[in-house]
């Protein structure tokens, strides 16, 4: 099973047919969901508009957290099985999680200071989705950092893996010690405590993260493909 | 055992190792990890004077007094009580009932001197619509969702 997907050629002509349809559902869910949020969601009985920061926040920080859930996961397949393709992945993913992380501390900001009366504290679940970026940027450098390619896909996905520890802190962070931050809202014993009005903006908006997240990675992926390919043409030429 | 076999062993059992020295870690580290005490916890520590610390609780409904450019009130968790003075610019969330994180220290006669007072947002999202329907029928939990 693993195998079938390994293969690049066919990995390649997969992604090629799937990212027409993926990117075109992104799009759709992207219009619907902004306007949900933007526009067709009432504002909140405290926070007011602000509230509509959230549609952005939460499913960027979902996302960032799969992404790197998903660098783990392939880091340990390179690890274990030596297949290329999973270094091509965790490689491709990686600035994209970045990206995500970084979304989430900016609106988490923006929507700090008009809430909490404050752009930044050092609570337990704001310092660990910032060791989370840096734990993004680290691997994007460790990935470049040697001359040989695999030894860098090496130390990037030994990196992933000893990261990953952090995933379960940043989830967990808001109910093992006191923070700012509130704890979740969705993934509650008693239900989720956001109103239906809001929780399908939330939703679809997440929806649209995760798709628009795989559309990049498989782009990414594609061109990582071409661009090992057309190396190797040139050193076959040069020889 | 296979080449494979032995990797998938070395990189579960390093990753389970590196899960337990975070875990021993976070738990022995787990007093700087919280962001602000109780008004509960404050019995149960020793805070010496001038301390600065961060205390966390309800605005305790119908303790907010202003006195010249001073506002006082009190911070309760439902177990503990503990008096404010504050000298700044309030958060627009700060009000009766409402969860606040204050910065400052402990003077000797019990009354927290705050150099900066936090709103806390619980986790609870509703337009203004349901939460006047749900004050209305009695449904409502003041305070129910902090922390």
């Amino acid at each position: 099973m693993l195998h079938r997907f390994a293969n690049p050629a066919r990995f390649s002509r997969i992604a090629a047919t799937m990212l027409p349809w993926v990117a075109g559902v992104t799009a759709i869910l992207f219009i619907v969901g902004l306007y949900f949020a933007l526009f067709a969601s009432p504002a909140d009985y405290q926070q007011g508009e602000t509230v509509r920061i959230m549609y952005v926040h939460v499913p960027a920080a979902w996302t960032a957290m799969a992404c790197y859930t998903f660098i783990a996961a392939m880091s340990a397949i390179s690890l274990i099985w030596k297949h290329p393709l999973a270094d091509i992945a965790a490689r491709s993913a990686a600035p994209l999680g970045a990206g995500f992380t970084i979304i989430v501390l900016a609106t988490g900001s923006l929507w700090g200071k008009p809430t909490w009366g404050t752009w930044w504290v050092w609570d337990a679940r704001l310092t660990s989705v910032l060791v989370l970026l840096f734990l993004y940027l680290g691997h994007i450098s460790l990935t470049h950092a040697f001359d040989n390619p695999a030894r860098g896909a090496k130390a990037a996905a030994i990196l992933a893996l000893v990261g990953f520890v952090n995933i379960p802190i940043i989830k967990f962070s808001v109910d093992w010690w006191n923070t700012l931050h509130q704890p979740a809202s969705l993934t509650r014993l008693d239900g989720p405590s956001i109103d239906p009005s809001m929780l399908t903006p939330l939703l679809l908006m997440g929806v649209a993260f995760t798709l628009y997240f795989v559309t990049m990675l498989l782009v990414r992926m594609r061109a990582d493909l071409a661009a090992t390919k057309a190396r190797a043409l040139r050193l076959n030429a040069a020889e | 055992m296979k080449r494979k076999h032995q990797r998938l062993l070395l990189v579960l059992g390093s990753l389970g190792l590196v899960g337990a020295g975070a875990a021993l870690v976070l738990t022995a580290v787990e007093d700087s990890l919280v962001f602000f005490y109780t008004p509960a916890d404050l019995a149960e520590r020793n805070i010496t004077d001038d301390r600065l610390f961060r205390l966390g609780g309800l605005v305790e409904e119908g303790s907010v007094q202003q006195s010249g450019s001073t506002i006082l009130f009190r911070v309760t968790d439902f177990t503990g009580t503990v008096p404010v003075s504050f000298n700044g610019v309030l958060p627009d969330l700060f009000r009766e009932g409402q969860g606040v994180v204050a910065e400052g220290t402990l003077g000797t006669d019990g009354t927290f001197t705050a150099k900066q007072v936090l709103a806390k947002h619980d986790e609870t999202y509703m337009p203004k619509e349901v939460a006047e329907a749900l004050k209305n029928s009695g449904r409502w939990q003041n305070g129910a969702a902090t922390q």
